[in-house]
Parts: C-alpha cells; structure tokens; sequence
C-alpha cells in the first residue's frame, strides 16, 4: 500500500474530445455521462481511491464548468481530504505571462509546483477518456521492483488494428526497446494505454528540459517519452489484460455502454472489491409500468418506464412513455421519450425530448452498410411529433413535426 | 418567522412498539421505507426543504443503525460548522433519568440544555413514525397569521392506532376547542399527526412544569389541561402524510407509492426526499426478466418475475422466481423458481430455490433480518 503522498496522480481532461462531437459542445470529454449513472471521470477518480491514490490532480482547460460542479470538493470519491483530495487545476496567470496548456507535457509542467507541494517520490499520469478498472498500486509495485524511470501501460490489441495505437516493442525483461507511434506496418501488437508511472524526479527534469526545446509539441506520446527514451532511462511496460476501452469516438462510447449489460465482456461494475463511486442523483426510485417491458438493460433511479426497452441504458431520470420502444440505446438524463416514440442504436442526450412517434436511428440490418452509425441527439434538443432522424447524424438543433431530418 | 429560527426536534423513537418487527432491532426513525428511504428521511427533508438549518434527533437505545444512516448530516446538507445535525443520545442528569425517554416530556427534559443553547425563537417537534412531505414553511407563514401558541398539524380521516391519538375539536378559525385522547374512534375526525410547533420559551416552561408535578404524558398533561389556555390552532396536512401505526399499514402505505399521483406528492420535484447516499450500480434487468407495476432501488438484479413489488437496493431476483405484492428489503436474494407473494423481507434475507411462501395483502408475513428460508 501506497504511503501518504509516496504517489500523486495527474489526470488528463484538458481535451475538447471533439470526436465525441456535439455531446461535447457543452461539456469536457471526461463529464460525459457514462454506464447509467457515472461520468467517464469516475473511472480513473475511483481507480485512484481504490489504489490508495488519495491526491489527485485534475487538468482542464476546455468548457471547465460543468466537470468543476462534478467534481466539487471531491466528497463523492472520499476526495475530500485535509490533506491532498482532488483539485481542478485550470491555466492561470503567472508574472511571465499567460498560457494554455499547450500539451498534455506541458499541462504539467505548468503545474509542477502543485506536484512538489506534495513532494511525492512516483506520479501517475493518466487520461480521462478510458473505461476500465486498474489496480495502480499494483503497477506502481512492479515500476519499484524493475527501478524503471517511466513505466507504462500497455495491452495487447488485434493485429488489424495495431495502427492505430501507440506501439511497443519489448523485451524479454519488461524493458522497452522502441516506440512506434501507429505505423502503417506494425511490427508489435502491444500498444500504450496512456497510462504512465514516472519517478517524478526524472519526469521532473525532463518536463524542464522539455519546455526549454521551442521545437517540442509538449505532449508526452510525441515529446516527453521519446526524449526519456533517447537518454537511456530505463522505460519498462506493465501489461494489463482487464476490460480497457478507449471512449473517445461516438461509436466507441455507445460500444462500451452495450458492453457493461453483457456479462461476458469483463467489465463488472457491481463489485464490491472495486466500487465505482459517482456523483450520485437524489431521486426517487424506478418505476416500471405494467405495460413495461425491460430486458438487457439498466436502469436507475428517478426513471419512469412504461414502454419497452430493450439492451439500452438508462440515466437518472430519464422516462419511457407508453408504446414507446428503445432498444441499443443510451437514454442520459431527464431525457424524455414520448408515447410510441422509437429510439434505436442512438444516444439521447441530456434533457433531450423525443416526441410522440418519432423515429430516432436505425439498426445495421436496415441500413446501407456503409452509411450506418450511432445517431446522437444532442443536449436539450427536441425531435418533433413523427419526424425521423435516420442512422448516423448528430442532431444539435430541434427538428420540426413531421419532418425527416437531413445533416447538413 | 424566518425558518432557520426553527429549532427542529425529532424523537426517533416514538411509538417503537407499534411495529415491533421492524423496531426490534433499530429505532423507528431507521426503519427502511420506499425502497431506498428511512422514515427519518421524511421529516429530515421537509425541515431542511422549508430552510431549517438546526435539528436534534433524540434517541432512547437501538441507534447504530440511526447514526449508521445520518451519518455527519451531510445527504440532508446538516453537516454545517455552525449549528446543522445533533444526535441527542441518552444522556443521564439530576432531572430525568436515562431509560425513561418512553415520552416526549422526559425526553425533552434530558436534553434541556439544547434546547436553552439553540439560538432558534421557535420549535418544531415531530415525531419519525410517519411517511410525509409537508411544507414547514406554510406552516410558518399560518402559526405567524394566526397568532398561535400552539400549531398542531392534524390530519381527516380515521385514527391511526396508537393507543392515545388525540382528536381535535376546532371552530371555524380552526382555534382547537376539545382534544379528546382515544385509541379507537370508527368515524372519520380531525386527528393530531403529532408535529407541534410554538415558541422554544414556551415548550421549555411547560416541559419543566409538567416535571415539576411529575406529568410524563405530551398530551395529556400538557396539551389537553391547556385548550384554554393557550391558543392551540390546526394545520391541515394535505398531500402525502401517513401515519405507520402497524406492520399491515406499513405494507399498505408502502404499496400506495406505486399509485402515480401520491408517488409525486411524497417525492415532490420541488421538495424532495433526500436519504444516505449509496454507491450501487444501476439495477441490472436482465433478458427473461418480467417486470410490473413496481418500484425499484438501484443495484438490484433482475432475472425473474416481480409485479406489485418494492425492491430495495441490492435485491437479488433469480430465473424462474416470482415475486408479487411483496417488499424486499436491501439484500434479499430470492432464489430460482422460488415464488413469493404479499411478504416483507426485512434486510439480507436469504430465499432458497423453489419455496413457495405467502401471506395476504390484508396480513403480509415477515421474514426478520438475515433469515434464510
């Protein structure tokens, strides 16, 4: 077990995540509802209580508002400490001016005194944009044991998609001999999950040496591992086998949502072992009608169903009227679908209204092959009496009665 | 009158015996209700809805699960640095001695001393055997026009049975007139729902005269002697406001939520009932479940049959189960092909693969914590 402050961690949450599209025009990637009830952010928050990471470094600089009012004092993820916690850490201003965060390196750069407040002997760095469940002390053990300078966690994906990642090659010995940021022809299938353990004195020094270099993008992928890596730091690659999903594509987030009603795909929310702590709403129990019909699916508290719903995921609040039908779909909160409305492979935003008959989606089977997606109706918006909004659109304005919605 | 000049008291326990079942191992103010609720959520939350920001909660014995569930005040906002949640455990001194807490008069008088510390003018006492959302602030408007002494919330309708409930006479001013104490009356009539609020001076010269002339009984020696007295007027609970005189209440009081429209006045948008916070997963339906007409905490697992049901957190309904007119409380894991119907599960009860055990709704059968049948 971690000793007080022997390891901070630094999350990642500056990104606009804009191939989330319209579900973050208004929002940060990481306060983007997830699972029924959680936000992305719960993951690596509560990832971080259940490891013994009791401070916590947020980093945010993009639509800050509603991920601040989230997070708060950090009470829901017993973040609120006298010591330590979770702090929003925004850009600021300093005597030498005024800077974004120019990259995620540089995120923390301009944070260092926050970090050396703690004076901690390992930082872990991680993303806000993942879904998994991890054990950091346990990897924070192993980049002890091998005396690394950088650790950093990796999976093994599909050959086929190997490209797209941030690859790998190890040796034998854990260490890591070379990088390859996703080559068209990979010759490792063992790819970065964003997940790092650094001895913050050397990522210290190379943070410094990092922002001296006006050639550098001041990203840790591109920069700061590559420059470790040059010197001969000792890098080593903790692989981790659980659930991990990357949730920054539209297509991806609603994926991950289906995979948290299937018992098979790994990811086991109710564990007691490993609780996943959210900012829970006060609301009354679910009701489930007579006429209701629910399978494959959650649903949570405050919700009101009286139509069907089917492998779909429903947030707090959210309500299902008469003859209405969802089916592989995410309802996010105080989202209204209205009588004999249908919802398919779609994902209804916050406060969105469906209304009566409409027809929001398509399911793959009925659509051209190519032309089928996840539709998004966005935040507050409403879809009219028996319009239709076909597979594959954002939807950020109100469609009018009776009409089919076109994307511009 | 401002409402953070209202000094809260609530007596967790009241009435225990009413409900012996569920009281045997906790407080009234702790029985579970509603599937995710306490009954001291209920009074908690309209104090705290109307402005209050200071309430004692006194207690006898029996209270781990009480402060299990309170906990700092926090879910209720009461965890404050000035003033906020006090749990008023038994406290021994010259002029009431512990164990005796089975009235309201004695109870108080152990906690004199809070009551002369809390800055508050006024005093809202309750107590916590009751399901209500009523808004205090209404109150506070009606005792300030009236210029009452006394406010007695009451209720129409017949009795609730508990041994001494008080019917009021009122005139057309509702000014109470007569207070008759009787356990059984059959027509319908104004009856007291036990919240009282007047000036904190006042309940304090009273509470102490009452001792004084060794007078134990609320209303009896202290509200019926004083109708002339003292100006004691009605306010009419509207909305949801139930009293739980027994288990087969609890049942059909439980069992009204599943009714809409008083589902909404006891959880009222504008008001609502806030409980301890819990860190459950959402309720998991899975592909053969068969859910009607019910209500359901989050955590729960759902592969079997449930209608006309409540389910608290974390209930365990498997294949093939059925389960109908029936409350199952946090934990209860009803095994495959068991059938259940009208029962109370009280919490962690255990029901094996393939038992059949029913009641009737007019007399449910209750299973105490952590049986396993």
């Amino acid at each position: 077990m971690a000793r007080n402050n022997e390891c901070i961690a630094m999350l990642l949450a500056g990104g606009q995540g804009s191939r989330l599209g319209i579900l973050t025009h208004q929002t940060a990637k990481p306060a983007v509802p997830f699972g029924g009830k959680y936000r992305i952010i719960d993951f690596p928050l509560s990832n971080c209580v259940n490891s013994g990471i009791y401070t916590v470094g947020v980093l945010t600089q993009y639509q800050p508002l509603e991920l601040n009012d989230y997070i708060g004092n950090g009470e829901p993820w017993d973040l609120d400490r006298t010591s330590g916690g979770v702090h929003v850490l925004s850009p600021y201003q300093q005597i030498e001016g005024t800077d974004w965060y120019k990259g995620t390196a540089n995120s923390i750069y301009q944070n260092i005194h926050f970090i050396d407040k703690y004076n901690p002997e390992y930082v872990v760095v991680l993303s806000g944009d993942h879904i998994y469940k991890m054990d950091y002390d346990k990897m924070l053990q192993f980049h002890k044991d091998q005396g690394a300078a950088a650790t950093i966690a990796m999976r093994e994906v599909e050959w086929k998609e190997a490209s797209r990642f941030g690859l790998m090659i190890v040796n034998d010995d854990g260490t890591i001999s070379e990088f390859e940021e996703k080559p068209a022809h990979p010759r490792s299938n063992k790819a970065s999950m964003g997940i790092y353990v650094f001895t913050w004195a050397k990522l210290r020094e190379y943070l410094i040496a990092d922002e001296a270099n006006p050639e550098s993008s001041n990203d840790f992928g591109k920069d700061v591992i590559p420059a470790m890596h040059e010197a001969g730091e000792k890098m080593v690659a903790y692989q981790f086998d659980g659930y991990w999903r990357d949730v920054g594509t539209i297509e991806s987030l609603w994926e991950a949502n289906m995979d948290i009603l299937s018992p098979t795909s790994g990811i086991n929310l109710n564990d007691p072992n490993w609780t996943i702590f959210a900012k829970s709403a006060n609301a009354a129990p679910q009701f489930i009608s007579t006429e209701a019909k629910v399978t494959d699916s959650m649903v949570t508290e405050g919700c009101e169903v009286e139509g069907t719903v089917d492998h779909s995921v429903l947030f707090p609040n959210s309500i299902v009227e008469e003859g209405a039908t969802v089916s592989y779909s995410i309802v996010m909160p105080g989202a209204v679908v209205k009588k004999g409305a249908v919802i398919e492979y779609s994902i209804v935003a916050e406060n969105a209204v469906i209304d009566c008959g409409a027809h929001v989606g398509a399911s793959p089977e009925d659509t051209d092959e190519d032309a089928w997606g996840v539709t998004v109706i966005g935040n507050d918006v409403t879809i009219g009496e028996k319009s239709i909004v076909p597979a594959n659109v954002q939807v950020a304005e109100n469609v009018k009665e009776g009409t089919t919605y076109e994307s511009k | 009158m401002r409402a953070n000049d209202v000094l809260g008291i609530i007596h967790a326990q009241m009435y225990d015996a009413n409900v012996i079942q569920l009281t045997s191992i906790r407080t009234m103010a702790s029985v579970p209700f509603g599937c995710r609720y306490r009954f001291i959520d209920f009074p908690l939350s309209s104090m705290v809805n109307a402005g209050m920001t200071s309430v004692g909660i006194v207690t006898k014995d029996n209270y781990q699960s009480l402060m299990d569930h309170v906990g700092s005040g926090k879910p209720w906002d009461l965890a404050r640095k000035r003033e906020g949640m006090f749990l008023l455990p038994p406290y021994n001194n010259s002029l009431a001695s512990p164990g005796t807490r089975d009235s309201r008069i004695d109870s108080l008088m152990s906690n004199l001393d809070f009551l002369n510390h809390a800055r508050q003018e006024y005093v809202i006492m309750t107590d916590a055997n009751a399901v209500y959302n009523i808004d205090f602030d209404d109150l506070f408007d009606q005792h300030d026009a009236t210029g009452a002494d006394i406010t007695v919330v009451y209720k129409h309708g017949k009795t609730p049975k508990l041994g001494n409930a008080m019917v009021l006479t009122m005139d057309e001013d509702k000014r109470v007139t007569d207070i008759a104490i009787s356990g059984d009356v059959e027509d319908e009539v104004d009856y007291s729902f036990n919240i009282f609020l007047m000036r904190k001076s006042l309940l304090e010269y009273l509470i102490k005269n009452a001792a004084a002339h060794n007078q134990h009984s609320f209303s009896r020696d202290l509200l019926q002697p004083n109708v002339n007295n003292l100006k004691i007027v009605g306010y009419e609970a509207t909305g949801f406001a139930e009293i739980i005189d027994s288990v087969q209440t609890y049942y059909k009081v439980s069992m009204e939520l599943l009714d809409r429209e008083k589902r909404n006045a006891l959880f009222a948008k504008e008001a609502p009932i806030s409980t301890k916070i819990s860190d459950n997963v959402p309720t998991i339906y899975g592909t053969d479940s068969e859910v009607d007409n019910s209500l359901l905490a989050d955590g729960c697992e759902i592969e079997g049959t449930v209608e006309n049901s409540l389910l608290f957190r974390g209930v365990v309904v498997e294949r093939g189960a059925v389960v109908k007119n029936s409350i199952l409380m946090q934990g209860t894991v009803v095994h495959a092909n068991a059938q259940l119907d009208s029962v109370i599960t009280d919490k962690d009860v255990t029901i094996t693969a393939g038992r059949t055990l029913s009641g009737d709704p007019s007399y449910p059968i209750y299973f105490a914590k952590g049986i396993v049948v």
